[in-house]
């Protein structure tokens, strides 16, 4: 296990690494609340996944197994070159399987295979506040986070259903963490809300650019933001995937002509090659 | 099939890395650009990537702009991915610019001043005609010599002040903020908004204070004083009692004045607005001043109208490693989300077609 010369273990100068897990800290005691960090600028750039690749620095050690998805999915560019980034500057053992990671670090997804205790999600999240539309004002938005005022989301949410009949927002659909603090879950489609809620696995949220952390921790309360006559409905195309046959699943949509063409594929590669590889072998 | 199409792959990014590392040196048989050479002649260059990469080092620098192909915005951002992985022992104490060893000093609020106007190297008076004598590359001749005059040349801005006219800045001993190791918070204190600006993109700065200029802000500003040259960098180790010399850089200041109609509680002044910029940069310290001072307007009691006056929408916006950062992450994938919009848009647009058919 080498790490890269001139560079400490995880890229981060310890002091980094500890102001980082102090901001863990506070994140996990209070859930959902948006805890203000010193985030340092890293090789990769913002926007890319700062803010997870610091918060991954800062908790994995030497004995972790680290997986890192975009989009779902193991070899998308990015998500190679976030790994590729921690087997250098932390020499740590790499996975593609969910089952087997201790760390998850993700952009845009959570896994379709249930997590467990011991496991920690690390989500990279472009903007932390889940009002920010509605209201670009920091020193305004931690003024309703403090007075838990999240009428003006409601508001949106109501105009949605009076205009379209339905509630606009797709994918970074804002949940309340333990009925106390709105919470953007970063841009995951809908339908991977309710994965969030009392899952057993840490889940950890960090927004480099905007120098923000947040956390729920395992078996926390997480609602997706809703009313009583028009409730949350998580989304997925109507399909089946053309390689795995999952019919549960995230699917992503192929485009194969010019025609109209089109299949499905999960969106989760690692849920649909194990499942893939045990139908094989069940033939 | 598609699926692989779609996906990326380690092997794609080897050879991306592998063209673009050629892309860089270009044709072999021309030579190679030397970082020395970069620093002689591409100093101002080299300048901005230091300010706006805050960090003072011109060879580190020259290497950026070399391995960055010439693109200033991601030679910074290397210099920054740099620097924040040194270690911090110390601060250095407040740099003395009335004590610069002048290269460059105009005012345009004073024909003469105690200790000059040095015009000094300038584009200011040049005729922008291409000199096609570099073509060639014909060496300059040389230019006149004189010996520099010694006499103390005090800060415009402390004239003013001597008579009353300039509003007094309290000087402070509590230590500043460090935007590098805290985060903004808003409302923002000076000394952060100042750390903040000087290390602001030079074209975002250099456009909200020319919309100060146009209206947007109603600014009235002279250039009470603009100097370049070198400075000393002084650092008191806590164990002596006496600070330490330990080099000098290049810096440009700017102080701007501005009229301020007083208020309720304060008579009519001037009021000033600071800039201050590693190297030669003489639009960027200008351009900092000016905003330096439209962001004063909730401190001074001012109606905050202009996008130049509003704190956080200048300071969340002015880091250019941050907002290309964001801007580029566009290319990645956004399949996910993006599938999600289709089902939505699909699921409302066959309501609408349904409820328009019956």
């Amino acid at each position: 296990m080498t790490t890269a010369a001139g560079y400490n273990f995880g890229y981060l100068d310890e002091n980094s690494k500890r102001m980082i897990r102090r901001a863990l800290l506070k994140a996990v005691a209070v859930p959902g609340y948006q805890v203000p960090f010193g985030s340092r600028e890293m090789p990769l750039p913002y926007g890319w996944g700062t803010g997870g690749i610091q918060v991954t620095a800062s908790i994995i050690g030497p004995d972790d197994v680290l997986k890192v998805i975009d989009q779902g999915a193991d070899d998308t560019t990015n998500a190679v070159s976030i790994r590729r980034f921690f087997a250098k500057v932390a020499g740590v053992a790499t996975t593609e399987r969910t089952a087997e990671a201790s760390i998850i670090q993700t952009r845009h997804r959570v896994p379709e295979a249930p997590l467990r205790e011991g496991q920690i999600l690390v989500y990279q999240v472009p903007m932390p506040e889940p009002m920010f539309r509605l209201e670009p004002r920091l020193a305004e938005t931690r003024k309703l986070h403090a007075l838990a005022d999240y009428s003006i989301m409601h508001i949106k949410f109501y105009e949605d259903i009076a205009r379209t009949g339905h509630i606009a927002t797709s994918y970074n659909y804002p949940v309340m963490v333990d009925d106390r603090y709105l919470m953007s879950p970063s841009p995951i489609p809908s339908f991977d809300n309710p994965k969030l809620h009392r899952m057993p696995a840490l889940q950890l949220f960090g927004a480099g650019r905007e120098k923000r952390i947040y956390a729920v921790p395992p078996y926390t309360k997480v609602r997706s933001l809703d009313f009583e006559d028009h409730p949350f409905q998580p989304i997925r195309a109507d399909g089946t995937c053309a390689l795995c046959g999952s019919r549960e699943s995230y699917l992503d949509e192929i485009v194969t002509d010019d025609r109209g063409g089109r299949m499905f594929i999960c969106s989760d590669t690692d849920y649909c090659g194990t499942r893939a590889a045990g139908q094989e072998a069940a033939e | 099939m598609a699926y692989v199409a779609v996906k990326g792959g380690e092997r794609a990014i080897d050879a991306a890395h592998g063209w673009l590392a050629e892309a860089r040196r270009g044709d072999p048989e021309c030579p190679d650009l030397s970082l020395t050479q970069i620093e002689q002649q591409l100093g101002l260059a080299v300048d901005r990537v230091m300010a706006e990469g805050s960090c003072h080092d011109r060879s580190l620098a020259a290497l950026a702009i070399k391995q960055a192909r010439g693109d200033l915005i991601e030679a910074a951002y290397l210099l920054r991915a740099y620097r924040t992985t040194l270690s911090r022992f110390g601060a250095s104490r407040p740099i003395d610019t009335d004590a610069m060893r002048l290269r460059r000093r105009i005012s345009a609020t004073y024909k003469d001043l105690p200790g000059g106007q040095i015009l000094g190297p300038t584009f200011d008076y040049t005729h922008r005609l291409l000199d096609f004598a570099l073509l060639a590359g014909t060496p300059p001749p040389p230019a006149p010599q004189a010996t520099p005059k010694r006499e103390a040349a005090p800060r415009v801005t402390g004239i003013l002040a001597a008579e009353g006219l300039m509003r007094p800045e309290t000087a402070s001993e509590a230590a500043p903020a460090d935007l590098t190791r805290e985060p903004l918070a808003f409302p923002a204190d000076r000394s952060m908004r100042l750390q903040a600006l000087a290390r602001g993109d030079e074209g975002f700065l250099l456009a909200l204070g020319y919309s100060t200029q146009r209206g947007y802000g109603n600014a009235h500003p002279f250039v009470g004083e603009l100097r370049v040259g070198e400075v000393s960098i002084e650092l008191q180790p806590p164990e002596l009692d006496f600070p330490i010399d330990i080099g000098d850089i290049t810096v440009t200041e700017c102080q701007m004045v501005n009229q301020f109609a007083g208020s309720k509680t304060e008579p009519a002044q001037f009021t000033r607005g600071y800039g201050l910029s590693f190297g030669h940069s003489e639009r960027k310290a200008m351009a900092m001043a000016l905003v330096d001072r439209a962001l004063r307007a909730r401190e001074l009691g001012e109606e905050i109208t202009a996008p130049a006056q509003q704190e956080e929408f200048v300071l969340l916006h002015s880091d250019n490693v941050e907002s290309t950062g964001f801007v580029e992450h566009l290319k990645l994938p956004h399949y996910v989300d993006f599938q999600n919009e289709l089902e939505k848009l699909r699921e409302i647009r066959a309501d609408a077609l349904r409820n328009a058919a019956e």
